[in-house]
C-alpha cells in the first residue's frame, strides 16, 4: 500500500470513518429504539396501575412486594399484588429499586442513581410508606438484600471491581445496618472468622448473602480460597462461624430450622452450576429441591414449606415457586418480577 | 561490539534527514551538536505519529470492551465473577510469552528482504479487531475466554514489531521522546475508551445496569468498538511504512538460534536482569490501588478513579520524561523511574493521609510509568542490532511482564501472611536495593549502538 499517493490514502480513510461511522451509529440507533420500546406495555402482560403500596400489616391477606419488570412506565418500579393472586394485577408504587427485601415495616431498596457518563449505586432504607429514611453510598452494582424479620436490621450485598487481588478480579462488599440507631457496620469482612473451630485470615475473603435469624444473629456465605461456606454471624461479638461447605446465598425459613441455599454441583457447566438445596440445621443434612435449573437467586421462603425464586424470563426474570421437602415440581408464579417480599 | 556513541557517530539515519534536505532548525535543541540539526519532523518522524494513531485508536476500542465487560458479565449474562481475576492473570501471562513469538516473527525477512514489523504488527492489531464483533455471538463463560485469549494472541504478537518499528523510525538520539510520543498518544486512547463506551450505553438509551438479560446496549459498544478497532488496522496498513530506517540493509535472516543468542550481547542482558528484578519488586496496579484506598483513607466510591489519575500523569510526563531520557540517558531514567515508585511506596508507607496524598501518590506512579515504560524499549532498542530489534524488544518487555505477573502472585502471599502494610514494606526494601543495583550496573559509559 506504500505505492499509494497521500492523497488515495486519506480518502480511503475518509470512506472508511464514514462507512464504520454508519455502522456504528446504526447500532447504537438500534439498541436505543429496543431500549424506548420498553417504555410501552406488552400485550399479554399483567396490567399496572399507579397506588399505595404499604410495608404494613394489611387488613386482608399478605401481599407480595417486587420489582416489577415488565415493559411500560412503571418498569422497575416496587410493585404489590396479593399474596393468594400474584398473577393479577399489580399495583405500583413509583419507588424505583434494582433489588428490594422488607420485613417488620422497613424495607431496603438497592437503587442506581443514573449520572452523566456513570452510574452510582445507594441502599436506601424505606419505613412502611415506602418513603426514605436514610441512604448510603454503596460501592458497585447491587445483588443481595435482607432485613431481619423485626424490621430492625437491613443487610446489603454489593460488588465491588477492583477491590480485589489479581487484575480485574471482582469482590463483594456486604455491610449491615442497624435502622434503630444507624449503627453501620460497613464490612462483614472484619469481623473475626472462627473456620473449623480455628480463626482464620486471609487476604481473599469475600461475603454476601446475609440472611437473619433475629436482630443479633444471621447466616450468610463466606467465600476463601476458592470454596464456598454457610458462616453463621453474631454482630455484638463480631464473629463469623463456618457451618456447612459450599453454600451461596442461604435464606433462613421462618421458623429458624432450615437454610434453602444455592449448591455448586460438581458436574455441571461452569457457567450453569447451581441447583436449589435445603439443608436442616440440625441434623445438616441437604435435601435436593424439584427445580432442576440453575439457580442464582437469593430465595424466599413462602412459608415453612415453599420456596419462591427469580429465573431468566422474557422480560428478564420471573418468579417461580417449589416445595422446599425436595417433593412435588416447580411452578411459574408470575412474570416479569424479581426481588420478592412477603408483606404481612 | 561497542561502537562508539551516538552522538558522536553517524548513527543510520532516515531518507528524509539526508544533507541538503531542509534548512536547521531555528530552535536548537538543548543537547545541541548534530541533534539539532535533524528538524523536529525528525525528531518524531511520521512513523512514530502513525503508530501512535494505531494505538490510540486500538486503544480506544479495546479499552471500551475492557470497561463494560465486567458489568456485562455480571449483569448482562448473570454470571458468576470467581475465577475470572485468574483466568485475566493466566491470559497475561500467555500474552507476554506470545510477544516473543511476535518479536521474532517480525524480525523474519519477507520475499523482498525487509523485515516483516509491519506484516506481524497487521496481523496481532487484526486478530484483536476480529474479536470484537466476535463478543457479539459469544454468550457463555468458555467461549467469551477463548475470545479474550484471541485478543490477547493479538496483543502479544502486535507489541514488540510495533516498538521495534518505533525504534527503527527514530533516529537513536530522539528515541526516548519518539516512545514517549507514542506511549502519551497510547495512554490517550486508554482514558478515552471507557468514557466512549460509557456514552454508547447511556445513548442505547438504557440504564448501565442492564440487568434481566438484556444486551443490546452492550452490543452497541461491541459495535463501536469493532468499527474503532477496524479503523486502527486501516490507518496501520495505510499509513505505517512497511520498510523503515537501519531495516533494508540487512542481508541475512536471523534464526530462533540469534534470538536466543541475544543475550550474549551485554548491554541486553545487564538490561533484561535490571528490567526483571526491578518487575519483581513493582507491586501490581490493583495492590497499590487498594493500598492506596486503605492507608490513606480514600472513600471507596472513589476508588474507580485511581487509574485515571495514573493514566493522567502518565499521558502528561511521557513525553518531556521521553525527551529527558534522551538527555541523560535512559538507563539512568529507567532506573530514576523506579526511584519515583520507591518515593511512592515511601509516601503510602508515611502516616499522611487524605486526597492530597493520594494526589501526590497517584503522580509519582504515573511519572513512574512515564519513566520507565517506553524508556525501556528505548534502552532497549540501544543495545539491540536493528536486523534482531522485535526479538530483541520481546526479551526485555517479556522478562519486565512475565517479572510483574510473579510479583503479582507473591505479593499476594505475603500480603496473606503479613498483611497489606508489611508487605509493601518489604516489597519497599527490596525494591530500594534493586535500584541501587541497577543504578550500578546501568550505568552509561558508551551507548551501545549497532548500525
Amino acid at each position: 500500500m506504500n505505492q499509494l499517493r497521500n492523497r488515495t490514502r486519506v480518502l480511503i480513510l475518509l470512506i472508511a470513518v464514514l462507512l464504520l461511522g454508519a455502522v456504528g451509529t446504526g447500532a447504537v440507533l438500534h439498541a436505543a429504539d429496543r431500549t424506548a420500546r420498553r417504555d410501552q406495555a406488552q400485550p399479554g402482560a399483567p396490567a399496572v396501575d399507579s397506588g399505595d403500596v404499604s410495608l404494613q400489616k394489611p387488613t386482608s391477606g399478605r401481599q407480595l412486594v417486587f420489582r416489577n419488570m415488565a415493559w411500560g412506565p412503571h418498569r422497575d418500579e416496587l410493585t404489590a399484588v396479593p399474596a393468594d393472586r400474584p398473577d393479577g394485577p399489580r399495583t405500583a408504587s413509583g419507588v424505583h429499586c434494582l433489588r428490594f427485601h422488607a420485613a417488620g415495616g422497613t424495607g431496603i431498596c438497592l437503587q442506581a442513581e443514573h449520572g452523566a457518563l456513570d452510574d452510582t449505586y445507594r441502599a436506601v432504607v424505606l419505613d412502611d410508606h415506602l418513603k426514605e429514611k436514610r441512604s448510603f453510598p454503596v460501592a458497585g452494582i447491587p445483588t443481595r438484600s435482607r432485613v431481619s424479620p423485626s424490621g430492625h436490621l437491613a443487610a446489603w450485598t454489593v460488588f465491588v471491581s477492583g477491590d480485589s487481588y489479581a487484575g480485574t478480579n471482582f469482590s463483594t462488599r456486604t455491610s449491615v445496618v442497624d435502622v434503630r440507631d444507624w449503627n453501620l457496620r460497613d464490612n462483614l469482612e472484619s469481623f473475626d472468622i472462627v473456620k473449623d473451630g480455628r480463626p482464620y485470615q486471609a487476604h481473599d475473603v469475600n461475603i454476601w448473602g446475609v440472611t437473619f435469624a433475629d436482630d443479633n444473629t444471621f447466616y450468610a456465605t463466606l467465600a476463601t480460597a476458592g470454596r464456598t461456606h454457610l458462616v453463621r454471624g453474631d454482630l455484638a461479638s463480631r464473629t463469623l462461624t463456618t457451618l456447612h461447605d459450599n453454600v451461596e446465598c442461604p435464606s433462613l425459613s421462618p421458623d429458624g430450622t432450615r437454610v434453602a441455599y444455592k449448591k455448586r454441583v460438581p458436574g455441571l457447566p461452569d457457567d450453569a452450576p447451581w441447583r436449589l438445596y435445603v439443608l436442616d440445621l440440625a441434623t445438616m443434612t441437604e435435601t435436593p429441591t424439584a427445580e432442576q435449573r440453575d439457580i442464582d437467586d437469593q430465595a424466599v421462603w413462602t412459608d415453612n414449606g415453599a420456596l419462591l425464586y427469580a429465573l431468566p424470563g422474557d422480560y428478564g426474570a420471573d418468579l417461580w415457586t417449589v416445595p422446599a421437602d425436595g417433593g412435588g415440581a416447580a411452578r411459574r408464579v408470575t412474570g416479569a418480577a424479581v426481588a420478592p417480599a412477603y408483606v404481612g | 561490539m561497542y561502537v562508539a556513541d551516538s552522538r558522536r557517530s553517524k548513527a543510520p539515519v532516515a531518507p528524509a534527514t539526508a544533507p541538503g534536505h531542509g534548512p536547521a532548525s531555528p530552535c536548537q535543541e538543548a543537547d545541541g551538536g548534530h541533534g539539532g540539526r535533524a528538524a523536529l519532523r525528525a525528531a518524531v518522524p511520521g512513523a512514530v505519529v502513525a503508530l501512535g494513531a494505531v494505538s490510540l485508536v486500538t486503544d480506544i476500542s479495546s479499552e471500551m470492551v475492557s470497561a463494560v465487560l465486567p458489568l456485562y458479565l455480571l449483569t448482562g449474562l448473570g454470571l458468576s465473577p470467581l475465577g475470572f481475576g485468574l483466568l485475566d492473570g493466566l491470559q497475561n501471562g500467555f500474552s507476554a510469552l506470545v510477544r516473543l513469538a511476535g518479536g521474532h516473527l517480525a524480525d523474519r525477512r519477507g520475499g523482498d528482504g525487509a523485515a516483516r514489523h509491519k506484516a506481524v504488527a497487521a496481523v496481532g492489531y487484526g486478530l484483536s479487531a476480529l474479536c470484537k464483533p466476535l463478543l457479539l455471538f459469544a454468550h457463555t463463560v468458555p467461549l467469551i475466554g477463548a475470545v479474550i485469549a484471541v485478543d490477547r494472541t493479538g496483543k502479544g504478537l502486535r507489541t514488540a514489531p510495533r516498538d521495534a518499528m518505533i525504534s527503527l523510525a527514530t533516529e537513536p538520539e530522539h528515541r526516548g521522546r519518539a516512545f514517549g510520543v507514542h506511549r502519551a498518544m497510547d495512554t490517550a486512547g486508554a482514558l478515552l475508551g471507557p468514557l466512549t463506551a460509557f456514552l454508547v450505553l447511556r445513548l442505547a438509551g438504557g440504564p448501565l445496569l442492564a440487568d434481566g438479560g438484556e444486551r443490546h446496549g452492550y452490543d452497541a459498544v461491541f459495535t463501536v468498538s469493532a468499527c474503532i478497532a477496524a479503523l486502527g488496522v486501516l490507518v496501520l496498513l495505510l499509513f505505517v511504512p512497511s520498510r523503515l530506517g537501519g531495516d533494508a540493509t540487512s542481508t541475512s535472516a536471523p534464526s530462533l538460534r540469534d534470538g536466543l543468542s541475544l543475550l550474549r550481547l551485554p548491554g541486553l542482558r545487564r538490561l533484561t536482569l535490571c528490567a526483571v528484578l526491578l518487575g519483581l519488586t513493582t507491586v501490581s496496579d490493583s495492590f497499590l490501588y487498594l493500598l492506596v484506598q486503605r492507608r490513606l483513607g480514600l472513600a471507596t466510591d472513589l476508588f474507580p478513579l485511581l487509574p485515571l489519575g495514573t493514566a493522567a500523569a502518565f499521558l502528561l510526563l511521557a513525553v518531556p520524561l521521553g525527551a529527558l531520557a534522551d538527555r541523560i540517558g535512559r538507563r539512568r531514567l529507567f532506573t530514576a523511574g523506579h526511584a519515583v515508585l520507591l518515593l511512592a511506596y515511601g509516601l503510602l508507607l508515611s502516616p499522611l493521609h487524605g486526597l492530597p496524598a493520594t494526589v501526590c501518590v497517584l503522580v509519582l506512579h504515573g511519572a513512574f510509568y512515564a519513566a520507565t515504560d517506553g524508556v525501556l524499549a528505548a534502552a532497549a532498542a540501544d543495545a539491540v542490532p536493528a536486523e534482531q530489534r522485535g526479538a530483541g524488544l520481546a526479551l526485555v518487555g517479556t522478562g519486565q511482564a512475565l517479572a510483574r505477573f510473579a510479583c503479582s502472585l507473591l505479593f499476594g502471599a505475603l500480603w496473606s501472611a503479613v498483611g497489606g502494610t508489611t508487605a509493601l514494606a518489604w516489597s519497599a526494601g527490596a525494591l530500594a536495593l534493586c535500584v541501587l543495583g541497577a543504578a550500578a550496573v546501568l550505568r552509561e559509559p558508551a551507548r551501545e549502538v549497532s548500525s
